[in-house]
């Protein structure tokens, strides 16, 4: 068996290992106050996985992380930690519903992409100034995208709000039918009742993307030089703060992106504390998923399946339970799987 | 590529734990009747309305011996998925706490037309009729406020009372209304001063923007200020510490947030509204629409007990009492839409 | 005959790292009381297999014996009970706490049931530097001693936890010379006492002035031991490559003639310049370099050799002054490295690990550094794979670099297969100029001889060289021009040939000739 199989296969056992010893956990927690551990899983499996609503529940709420971790791992191969793909997302979502509900008559093929578009400049917008400062200033852009997270709620509150919202409402108008996102519901009913939606193909398309852009084009050899050691990219020729630039553009896309789930795709409007805090968990996500499109997709996978698991199961115990178990899983999954990389390093040799 | 099976490991053990519970499930089964609740964001130990809600569902199961589960969804959009989680399991009769339920609750039960939801607050659309499965609860506000207006107006010294509103919608326009109506009847010289703090739901929690409006009023003369404007309201209590005012609560009795401060409280009894909905659901009689709950039904009513028996004349009670018999029997209108707005 | 007892005996010791063996078949005989040398270039297996003897890897396949006894350890508490001590090239010391302190780290004496007793812990520590003549004040801070004396204090922790064995790797790169030769008076006092010494090292003249014994190692394997009495220095180098070793790089010496009839290629007038704290670091700077020369700049560190270097390659902009490529006149404030690079100049920066790879991109990838969007490497959008392999496969051929894997991450590799990758990839670019800046520091012996050969040939080939290093025997062998500066100025430039060391030295250090 090659070095790297044998890798994987030890990876698998840390996770299983890893998921097995988090409901143990979790089980004698629940026992300790009382809650029957074996009827709270068998929910658990019955409402996430035996279930097409659950299955089609992951799909929704993995989408906006896949986004906004692709987001964080992006900035962060370019050496950036950009905590700011929330404020992105959230100006995102508001200039793809601006986009959605002030066009009018324009036919779908059209008008969907441009609100896609929109959502993407948003986004972008927003990443664009903590990059500036960065590349030509050299301001932290942990403390700028922090504060611009902070801007881009205020002013979305504020000026779109105050502007736009409908009445008795928290929301905007709604986006034209001819910007909906087709539900998935639409094309089997499998999906039924789901607001899963073509964006998490949207999604999947960006994963691949990122990937492609970071290892197989220029550009991305170039980012990855950058963030791997600055100094020698800038000796060798390479335009440290051009691509510092480059690289925050992208990842303000990518969070921007994150919003057409909700905007484009289900609800159809904008509405304040959209996002549900995907900007954040996102840094969550890109870390599990070693900064790597791939890891980002499976790890976005594993956070929308325990978000709705935290709410299937909620009816039963109590919510601080589910988020113990949700923390739980997250801190062993991580920890069995830096021994494996450890373990594989040392004894076969596989790089990690 | 780390954590690639993750993912798919997770999936793998909850099968496994899956397999060994549901064997039990069955056995847990009983007769009684199901009911589903859903809070509002982070709403569960808001000690007001979701809180108000929870205290309903414990009666209605001691008194009614109903079985009910309840989810705190984490973040908006999971709203729609605990009605339908819940809608898709045994429960006949599932809640929603709070106005921002009301576009989830159109879509999902359209999808689950055998089940019956009821909506706390719901926000009626005039444009659109409410399915007939859906029950639009909503409070006379107007009522409870009156009766707190005439408080106020029978109190105030300075004969300028003061109202701080949080979101400038019709919803909040009805507490407005109702307590100027009531200082009015009352007390015709005295001057009723009116702000809100907002257009966004951000108006509700900003307690900061509610200390400045109170202030303001204050400045203006106002010794007793009524506020309909969830944690907002905590700066208007500030205020009236700091200022040594009087200032009236909204939906449960708001006493212990600044004792001593607290006139009273219009309280808007949640608790009521969800027993009594289960109480006619379990009769049979439980019809789609909009069901008022007013000082009739005992939906709304005004706080006076230990507390504050000190602050409030034994005159003025009397008064108020009038008041309210003259609202049930349908002598006194009290108005709750704003004209020409 | 009965079987001599060694100190330490392995034998036919193997471990591998990935792809990588660290050590194949490597056996080692080490006499008691002798102080044994461990050379070899680096990545040889050397700091490997004295970590395989002092617990710290486990040997797929091999055995150890200590003191004639078989021993298996499984980390370092095991070895250090079997009387080795390890003294690493990085110190491990504390340094707000004091010498004794230090010392006793993990063993502290105690008072009573669990007060440190610190008067006992100086009596112990004095004694042992007493013992041994290590001149140590047990009371001072660690973080006032010299690097010699951090030295001698990581040797006494060692001897404290009662090692008869001491392993010291590399012991003097960080020393000057001075320490250095104390140092070895510390050794040899060692080794009156009865203790054995295995020292790593791969400076040959050490070897020659302290060991009694050497082993040599090469590519994972140990070819040979000898007593090195019975040795010189190019035996020992001609054992470590592989093949004889040229310290002296034949070349052809141009005359002025001949170097007068050539282009210029590069010309400086009158620069100046501010260092990175804004003080004068570049004062007047005038020279030229045409084509088919080396132009060396002796100069000790810090004279402003790396602001030069950074003003050349467009990393810096002067204050004033001209600088000239090919005939054209260069605008400063529209300089970049990119355009200098473009412009034909390339450079082997002085600091490889920080400016001249990325370390974690394979060495494939680290061969096309700044050339990534050339249209033989990257067709459109994408990356060409395809070529980049096919051309960092061939560089890897062309200049010897070992492991020939062109997958391997740049990291992996010894300074001086990491070096040649540097100097790979900016002589494939068939510069007009190439910058050098200490080329060959911390690189061994083979690979300095390659480098050297390789710059030459550049020369022969048409390119104009400017050559910075700190080592004047380095200067001396490649240039065709010598310059030295000192204090930001050239204090003299030579024709090769007509200077010798001791001039070029008297003007680095700021003497005037008479």
């Amino acid at each position: 068996m090659s070095a790297r199989a044998k890798t994987a296969l030890l990876q698998l056992a840390a996770s299983a290992a890893a998921v097995a010893l988090a409901f143990l956990t979790g089980a004698l927690i629940m026992l300790l106050v009382g809650v029957n551990p074996l009827a709270v899983y068998s929910a658990l499996f019955e409402g996430v996985l035996l279930n097409p609503y659950g299955l089609a529940q992951i799909i929704f709420k993995s989408t906006p992380l896949m986004l906004t971790g692709l987001s964080v791992a992006f900035a962060f191969r370019a050496g950036l930690f950009n905590i700011g793909a929330e404020g992105q997302m959230i100006m995102g979502g508001c200039c793809c519903a601006l986009a959605g509900f002030s066009l009018k008559g324009l036919p779908w093929l059209i008008h969907a992409p441009l609100c896609i578009i929109a959502a993407m400049a948003g986004g972008m917008l927003w990443a664009a100034l903590p990059g500036y400062l960065k590349a030509k200033r050299g301001a932290h852009e942990v403390i700028t995208t922090i504060m611009m997270n902070f801007i881009a709620a205020a002013l979305t509150n504020y000026f779109v709000m105050a502007r736009f919202h409908e009445p008795e409402t928290v929301h905007t108008a709604s986006i034209m039918p001819s910007a909906f996102l087709p539900r998935l519901a639409a094309l089997s009913s499998f999906f039924k009742g789901s607001p899963a939606n073509a964006a998490f193909f949207i999604g999947l398309a960006a994963c691949a993307l990122a990937g492609w852009l970071l290892w197989k084009t220029a550009l991305g050899y170039e980012i990855r030089a950058v963030g791997l050691s600055p100094d020698a990219a800038a000796v060798s020729g390479i335009s440290v703060a051009r691509k510092t630039m480059s690289a925050f553009l992208i990842a303000g896309a990518l969070a921007g992106l994150a919003s057409v789930n909700f905007v484009m795709g289900y609800k159809h409007y904008f509405e304040e504390d959209f996002t549900g805090g995907a900007g954040f968990m996102g840094i969550a996500v890109a870390l599990v998923g070693q900064n790597n499109p791939a890891g980002v997709l499976a790890a976005a996978l594993l956070f929308g399946a325990l978000s709705h698991g935290t709410l299937v199961i909620n009816a039963l115990v109590p919510k601080d339970i589910v988020l113990i178990l949700q923390a739980l899983l997250i801190i062993f999954v991580i920890t069995f799987d830096g021994i494996a990389r450890r373990y594989a390093a040392a004894n076969f040799g596989e790089k990690a | 590529m780390p954590s690639k099976y993750t993912g798919l490991l997770f999936f793998a053990a909850l099968c496994a734990a899956g397999l060994c519970g549901c064997a039990r499930k069955q056995a847990a089964e009983s007769g009684a009747k199901k009911i589903g609740l859903v809070f509002d964001v982070g709403g569960r130990g808001d000690k007001s309305f979701n809180d108000s809600a929870y205290n309903g569902m414990e009666r209605a199961r001691k008194e009614l011996g109903i079985e009910y589960s309840y989810i705190e969804p984490g973040e908006g959009a999971d709203k729609e998925s605990a009605l339908r989680q819940l809608a898709s399991g045994r429960e006949g009769l599932i809640f929603g706490t709070g106005f921002l339920f009301t576009d989830d609750i159109n879509i999902v039960s359209a999808d689950f037309p055998d089940k019956m939801f009821a909506c706390v607050d719901y926000a009626v659309n005039p444009a659109k009729p409410i399915a007939p499965n859906v029950v639009a609860l909503k409070f006379r506000e107007q009522e409870g406020s009156f009766l707190v207006g005439a408080i106020a107006g029978l109190t105030t010294k300075t004969n300028v009372v003061g109202f701080v509103g949080g979101m400038d919608i019709p919803l909040i326009h009805k507490f407005e209304l109702g307590y100027a109506a009531g200082v009015k009847a009352v007390n015709p010289q005295c001057k009723v001063i009116v702000g809100y703090a907002g257009v966004t739901g951000e108006a509700f929690k900003n307690p900061a923007k509610g200390k400045a409006i109170a202030f303001s009023q204050i400045d203006q003369g106002a010794d007793i200020i009524f506020h309909a404007s969830g944690s907002t309201g905590l700066g208007v209590f500030e205020a009236a510490r700091e200022r040594n005012i009087k200032a009236i609560g909204v939906d449960s009795d708001q006493y212990s947030e600044a004792p001593g401060y607290i006139l009273t409280s219009m309280i808007k009894k949640v608790d009521v509204g969800l027993y009594e909905t289960v109480k006619s659901w379990l009769a049979g009689t439980l019809k789609g629409g909009v069901t008022e709950l007013g000082l009739a039904r005992d939906g709304v009513g005004y706080v006076y007990d230990e507390n504050n028996k000190d602050l409030i004349s034994p005159e003025t009670i009397k008064k108020v009492e009038s008041l309210k018999r003259k609202i049930i029997s349908g002598e006194i209108k009290v108005p709750s839409v704003k004209e020409n707005r | 005959m009965t079987e001599q007892i060694f100190a330490v005996e392995l034998r036919d010791i193997s471990i591998r790292f990935g792809k990588v063996t660290a050590n194949d078949s490597a056996s080692l005989r080490v006499e008691k009381g002798e102080i044994h040398a461990l050379v070899g270039e680096n990545g040889a297996g050397k700091s490997t297999l004295m970590k395989i003897l002092y617990g710290m890897y486990s040997p797929d396949s091999g055995m150890m014996k200590v003191n004639g006894a078989e021993a298996h350890f499984s980390g370092p508490r095991d070895a250090i009970a079997s009387g080795i001590g390890m003294v690493h090239q990085h110190f491990m010391l504390v340094p707000p706490l004091t010498v004794a302190e230090n010392v006793v780290l993990g063993q502290e004496p105690v008072k009573g049931c669990c007060a440190f007793d610190s008067g006992r812990a100086r009596e112990l520590v004095a004694q042992i530097s007493r013992q041994y003549g290590f001149e140590l004040d047990p009371a001072a801070k660690v973080e006032t001693l010299s690097v010699g004396e951090q030295q001698r204090l990581e040797i006494l922790k060692v001897l404290f936890r009662g090692a008869e064995i001491l392993i010291l790797d590399e012991p003097t790169a960080v020393l000057t010379p001075q320490e250095t030769t104390s140092f070895f008076a510390i050794l040899r006092k060692l080794k009156a006492q009865g203790k054995t010494v295995i020292i790593i090292t791969h400076k040959l003249r050490e070897v020659m002035a302290v060991s009694d014994t050497v082993t040599v190692m090469r590519r994972g394997k140990t070819v040979g031991t000898v007593r090195t009495a019975a040795t010189n220095e190019a035996g020992l180098a001609q054992m470590m490559v592989g093949r004889p070793v040229v310290f002296q790089v034949e070349r052809r010496l141009k005359t002025e003639r001949e170097i007068a009839a050539s282009p210029v290629v590069l010309s400086l007038e009158g620069i100046c310049a501010k260092s990175d704290r804004w003080l004068d670091a570049l004062c007047g700077i005038s020279f030229e370099i045409r084509a088919g020369e080396i132009f060396g700049v002796a100069g000790v560190e810090g004279n402003g050799q790396s602001e030069l270097i950074e003003i050349i390659t467009g990393l810096r902009r002067p204050q004033s002054g001209r600088l000239t490529l090919s005939g054209q006149l260069m605008d400063f404030e529209e300089n970049s490295p990119a355009r200098m690079s473009k412009l034909g100049v390339g450079h082997v920066p002085e600091d490889r690990h920080r400016r001249g790879l990325v370390l974690d991109y394979s060495v494939r990838d680290n061969m096309v550094l700044g050339r990534q969007r050339e249209s033989q490497f990257c067709s459109a959008l994408s990356r060409n794979a395809e070529a980049v392999a096919a051309f960092g496969d061939r560089m890897i051929e062309d200049f010897d670099i070992y492991p020939a894997d062109g997958e391997l991450a740049a990291r992996a590799l010894s300074g001086g297969n990491q070096q040649k990758i540097v100097v790979a990839r900016e002589l494939s670019r068939r510069p007009k100029l190439l910058v050098a800046s200490q080329p060959t520091r911390g690189v061994d012996v083979g690979a300095i001889e390659f480098i050297h050969r390789k710059i030459i040939e550049a020369r022969d080939a048409g390119a104009a060289v400017l050559l910075l290093s700190a080592e004047l025997s380095e200067i001396m062998s490649l240039s065709d021009m010598i310059g030295v500066i000192y204090h930001g100025a050239l204090a003299g430039v030579f024709p090769a040939g007509s200077v010798n060391e001791d001039k070029i030295g008297l003007l680095m250090a700021g003497g005037k000739l008479p």
